[in-house]
């Protein structure tokens, strides 16, 4: 029998631990630049969760960033409200954004395509103006400036932000690990399968539209974790954290590294963030031409993303000789 | 309590347009039953008014004598009914093994584990392995299913409708885009089909249905215009005027 769920178990683990390696390494090759290499992390977080959402169950979403700001006030009103231990924080970032992601997905996982991608949006503006609308509890324009305490009691942040940035790490292994874990499951394989074909999903006897609502909800609960690191690691919530341009940034990302693998997630933060610090520090004013330019040269030549490269190279090769 | 399917009475209109009219219908335990019409007779309707891809607007839908007319598609599944689909429609993504595998986790009640892989259920893979026997798809057990021959890709269609364990299996037109020289593929695949499973077959291929069928039903516009042995219907004037044509002998 070709099934090896033994060696796959074992290929995931090296992956993680690949991770952690390369996590350690860039700690140490980049010492000077943690708070922007957290930034990279939180951002890689936060398209694991569009991938899971949109790659892997083909919901199509330009209003990720309605969960992002979800999980990233909870935590700084958290933290705002005495409990400034990051890692409950985290929790409670992740549940908000989970309950957003579940009460509007009631309603928005009724609706396919275009519809279901100006819902998206509209929900993330409708969350923008109660943000605004209630500035006694978020400080409406302003913002929230917010303290954080030491991590379970011990690890302070610091000014380098060396915690801060293991902090994220540590996250963003949980996350990649708990997200490998569901897609290679029997809940992970339906979702796949919803995203190939919904009808034929119906006619084996799932329940299509409230798993669609589940994925939603856990899609939106890790969008929350990267919300709530987010706002703990700049100490600072803005109603920014429901602009337009972070869900369209995740989708370009996506876009990037290659939807429905989760490690094209990775691979597309790290490109898109990297290529957005140096191109914004050579011209501040026209770093979205590289960008642009970036990802009409990856649609075109590799519409599968970046990690596709060497599959299409190797197939290249093959049919030249 | 008749065992079985029982449709009576079974009605659909989209506004003006009828397209089921008052059919009644039985398919016993063990039955092959063939659906042939024209283009447009309805025959599609009727399996979507089956499995409840579509509402009816009247009558009822019996299995083993329990009225299952108003369940939702996920609902008749889990009752026992299946289908398959006219056009191929797989999780082109996904390998035979794993189109497979889901309809078996699905009908397991395991669709909503979420820290087991799919692929470590020793049931569910034997289940898995046995259905690709049956239908010779061990040999492409790991490859995508866009990557097979179509009349492969029907024989997939199949095990995923088998993999639900139905007691009712439709096969709506199931060597539809069949090459010629894979027909035999689908013939052996069908006969070789649990004896006991009631099986109604909606086919255009006439000979595959007098091969397969033990009796026929012929929907016209909706409504049944005849049923009998493979035989009588050959041999029905109004038959051979409406659908067969006169020179089919």
């Amino acid at each position: 029998m070709s099934f090896a769920p033994r060696n796959a178990r074992l290929r995931d683990l090296a992956l993680l631990l690949g991770m952690a390696v390369a996590a350690a390494a860039a700690y140490y090759a980049f010492p000077d630049n943690l708070a922007f290499a957290t930034r990279v992390i939180i951002m890689m977080i936060f398209v694991l969760s569009l991938d899971f959402v949109l790659g892997v169950a083909g919901i199509t979403t330009l209003g990720h960033s309605a969960l992002f700001g979800a999980g990233a006030y909870a935590a700084a009103l958290c933290a705002a409200h005495g409990w400034s231990e990051p890692v409950l924080g985290v929790i409670a970032g992740a549940a908000a954004a989970a309950l957003v992601a579940l009460l509007s997905g009631l309603f928005l996982m009724r609706t396919r395509g275009l519809t279901l991608l100006m819902l998206t949006i509209a929900v993330t503006e409708v969350l923008g103006e109660l943000v605004n609308k209630f500035s006694d509890i978020t400080g409406g324009a302003d913002g929230l400036d917010i303290l954080m305490g030491p991590i379970f009691g011990v690890l302070k942040f610091d000014f380098r932000g060396q915690v801060g940035y293991i902090y994220a790490a540590c996250a963003l292994l949980l996350v990649f690990a708990f997200l490998r874990v569901l897609v290679a499951s029997p809940f992970g394989l339906a979702a796949r399968g919803i995203k190939e074909s919904p009808a034929r999903m119906r006619a084996i006897g799932a329940p299509v539209y409230w798993r669609l609502v589940a994925i939603y909800a856990i899609g939106g609960a890790v969008a929350g974790v990267a919300g709530a690191l987010s706002a703990q690691s700049t100490s600072l919530v803005s109603p920014n954290v429901f602009d337009f341009q972070l869900s369209a940034d995740a989708l370009i990302m996506l876009i990037l590294g290659g939807a429905g693998r989760l490690y094209g997630a990775l691979f597309g933060a790290l490109v898109f963030m990297s290529v957005h610090q140096v191109a914004a520090s050579v011209d501040p004013f026209n770093w979205l031409f590289i960008i642009g330019a970036l990802l009409l040269a990856v649609v075109y030549v590799a519409p599968a993303g970046l990690l596709s490269l060497p599959d299409l190279v190797k197939r290249q090769l093959r049919f030249s000789r | 309590m008749s065992a079985g399917l029982q449709v009576r009475g079974l009605s659909k209109s989209f506004g003006g347009l009828v397209v089921a009219r008052e059919i009644n219908f039985d398919l016993a335990p063990g039955d092959r039953k063939a659906l042939i019409g024209p283009n447009g007779a309805g025959k599609s309707t009727f399996a979507n008014l089956l499995t409840g891809a579509l509402t009816p607007s009247g009558g009822e839908i019996r299995l083993d004598g329990r009225d299952i007319g108003r369940l939702r598609e996920a609902a008749r599944v889990k009752a026992g009914i299946a289908k398959t689909f006219q056009i191929t429609t797989l999780f082109q993504d996904l390998s035979v093994r794993e189109n497979i595998l889901l309809p078996v986790l699905e009908r397991r009640g395991a669709g909503l584990r979420m820290f087991r892989r799919a692929d470590g259920d020793r049931h569910a893979n034997a289940e898995v392995e046995a259905l690709m026997a049956q239908f010779k798809l061990q040999p492409f057990a790991g490859v995508r299913v866009d990557e097979l021959a179509y009349g492969q890709q029907r024989l997939v269609e199949m095990a995923i409708a088998l993999a639900l364990k139905p007691r009712i299996l439709i096969l709506d037109e199931p060597a539809a885009g069949v090459p010629t020289g894979e027909n035999h593929l689908i013939t052996d695949a069908i006969a070789a089909l649990p004896a006991d499973l009631s099986v109604l077959i909606i086919e255009h291929d006439m000979a595959l249905v007098f091969k397969v069928a033990r009796s026929i039903v012929v929907l016209v516009a909706g409504a049944i215009l005849v049923e009998g042995a493979p035989h009588e219907i050959a041999a029905n004037p109004r038959v051979r005027d409406l659908y067969l044509g006169s020179g089919h002998g």
